[in-house]
């Protein structure tokens, strides 16, 4: 017999407040199943008339348990994992996972993989900007400049499915290098799609730059100062957008990013123009590196030569016992990653991407904690909603670019 | 990296710190919980850890105490980063809160409590958020079964 739904389902939040703190003030519920939300973040707003007095924002909705999963699969297994916290970048969460993991085990990866994953992350950073934008872009109607960055986006999507064999969650690093080598003519077509932005991401700058109703929502619009930022816990573009140039890739260099030429873009008072602009002139200096890196690409060995992580050729694991046992056993137990502990950060598209991982030596982890910037984010974003209309929550919270994937985990 | 400033932290909090090393570009600080919030604002005080990355829990079943409490710490100044670690016992998972130190602490401190149960003193919001109202456990506990289920919706064909 199948029992029937219950007519009043529990309620999954308890709202910091039921009542309104005026008189006259309405509570609202916003999300979670709301576009405008990006489907996973609700809000409780307290407004009076149409002016948000304080919000309460509520996450969780698509928490998945990534971190106790991850205690019951080996290192490796845990890649295809990672590619879904952030889903739009997948490819910086790989490289700053498997970083993570080379670091305990000491190992420092080839030349070629250095580059050629300085190059990708900076290439999914471009690509996540660009959702980014364009969906705030929809959000105020601005359909045209959607569509335009959007055929980009899917550009390099297809690009990268040409890399990777997947559009979104690639899979594609490896503890100890990566999963296969760039095709032929890949790096051609790379700089095709980049001439291509460029004059997509013009026509967007000439569409909404000087728009009078861009300006009006934007500018002036969640504000946030640096202080107050810092204070929570903000990093990535919001904290650059406040007119600190702080970002990882020049501060704690890692990767290739020491060797590369870029500006880190500013902006002016933290509103959303500034972070929208700063999100523009990011693209612009991840292209220019790309274009660097292009250049640079060293020729090599892709994957370190350690039996701990690095699988064996496919030939030998057919013709040898000593490759065979290898492969079996790095399927099987795992790479060995000796005890220990690290925090490992990268700068991903959203802000600092930090992985603690905690290991008892073997091939499965004791716990893998992912620092997500759009948690974090979350936790602050009420100083950029409250005291704004009603309305003005839509293109602040574009503007923050919440991420579903690693924001509940 | 500036790591030339680990060796002051360590020397100004030698009286409160059980052991101090340097791994992997950070300094780890071991405390006792009672110490947290006191190293923590000198931290942020006198060497400019400005910002609070994360705080997590570990937890060892085996070893009394229980339960590792972890945070970071960034110093947007310096660009270096610190880690706290505490232990707690089951009995009485409890540390300081440090909100009134960081904004950012309080979601953090909530998502610890959901998995963990660790207890932030001085933090009077320690709702669920990742987890919802009414669920029961810890999962990020070793003796929660991952396969548990807590279905705030009953399923459809689920027994009456």
């Amino acid at each position: 017999m199948s029992a029937r739904a219950p007519d009043t389902l529990p309620n999954p939040i308890r709202p910091a407040f039921t009542e309104g703190s005026r008189e006259g003030s309405v509570i609202v519920n916003i999300g979670p199943s709301h576009p405008a939300t990006h489907g996973t973040i609700q809000i409780v707003a307290e407004l009076s008339g149409e002016r948000v007095v304080r919000t309460d924002v509520h996450c969780g909705y698509l928490h998945r348990g990534f971190e106790k999963e991850c205690e019951s699969h080996t290192w490796h297994n845990l890649i295809p994992y990672v590619d879904r916290l952030n889903y739009c970048s997948a490819l910086i969460n790989d490289f700053a996972y498997c970083e993570a993991v080379e670091k305990l085990m000491g190992i420092e990866i080839t030349p070629r993989a250095r580059y050629l994953r300085t190059l990708l992350a900076e290439y999914s950073r471009i690509a996540d900007h660009l959702t980014c934008i364009a969906a705030a872009l929809m959000e105020l109607g601005a359909m045209t400049g959607f569509l335009y960055l959007v055929t980009i986006r899917d550009y390099i999507y297809e690009h990268l499915a040409d890399l990777t064999g997947a559009r979104v969650t690639y899979s594609y690093g490896r503890i100890g290098g990566l999963a296969k080598d760039l095709p032929e003519g890949w790096l051609k077509r790379l700089g095709e799609i980049l001439d291509e932005m460029e004059t997509f991401t013009g026509r967007v700058h000439g569409l909404v730059d000087r728009n009078r109703i861009f300006i009006d929502r934007m500018r002036d619009v969640g504000v946030i100062s640096t202080a107050d930022a810092v204070n929570w816990g903000f990093t990535g573009p919001l904290l650059r957008s406040t007119g600190v140039p702080r970002d990882l890739r020049k501060d704690t260099p890692y990767l290739a990013y020491a060797e590369l030429d870029f500006e880190v873009p500013v902006g002016i008072k933290g509103d959303n123009y500034d972070r929208y602009y700063v999100r523009m002139r990011e693209i612009d200096e991840s292209a220019h590196m790309i274009r660097q890196l292009m250049e640079m690409l060293p020729t090599g060995p892709l994957c370190v030569d350690d039996r701990r992580c690095t699988f064996p050729e496919k030939s030998l694991v057919y013709t040898e016992i000593e490759s065979l046992i290898n492969h079996f056993k790095l399927v099987m137990d795992g790479p060995q990653v000796p005890p220990g502990e690290v925090y490992s950060a990268h700068e991903g598209a959203n802000g600092e991407l930090g992985f603690y991982i905690v290991s008892v030596g073997g091939g499965v982890p004791w716990k893998v904690h992912c620092r997500s910037p759009s948690f974090v984010h979350m936790g602050g974003v009420h100083r950029m909603l409250d005291g704004y209309q009603l309305a003005d929550i839509v293109p602040t919270f574009g503007s923050v670019n919440m991420i579903g994937g690693e924001c509940d985990r | 990296m500036s790591e030339a400033l680990f060796e002051p932290i360590r020397e100004h909090l030698a009286e409160v710190t059980l052991e101090a090393v340097v791994a992997h570009g950070a300094l780890a600080l071991l405390v006792e919980p009672a110490q947290v919030l006191e190293v923590v604002r000198s931290l942020k005080d006198s060497f400019g850890f400005d910002m609070f990355l994360d705080v997590t829990a570990v937890d060892w079943p085996e070893r009394q105490p229980r339960f590792d409490v972890v945070w970071h710490f960034y110093s947007t100044q310096h660009f270096v980063r610190v880690r706290v670690k505490a232990r707690v016992p089951l009995a009485d998972p409890t540390v300081d809160t440090l909100v009134p130190l960081y904004g950012s602490a309080g979601y953090m401190e909530r998502e610890c409590h959901d998995m963990y149960g660790i207890v932030f003193r001085g933090n009077d919001d320690l709702r669920p958020i990742l987890l919802y109202e009414g669920f029961e456990g810890h999962p990020l506990r070793k003796d929660y079964p991952k396969q548990k289920e807590q279905p705030l919706v009953p399923y459809l064909d689920a027994k009456p």
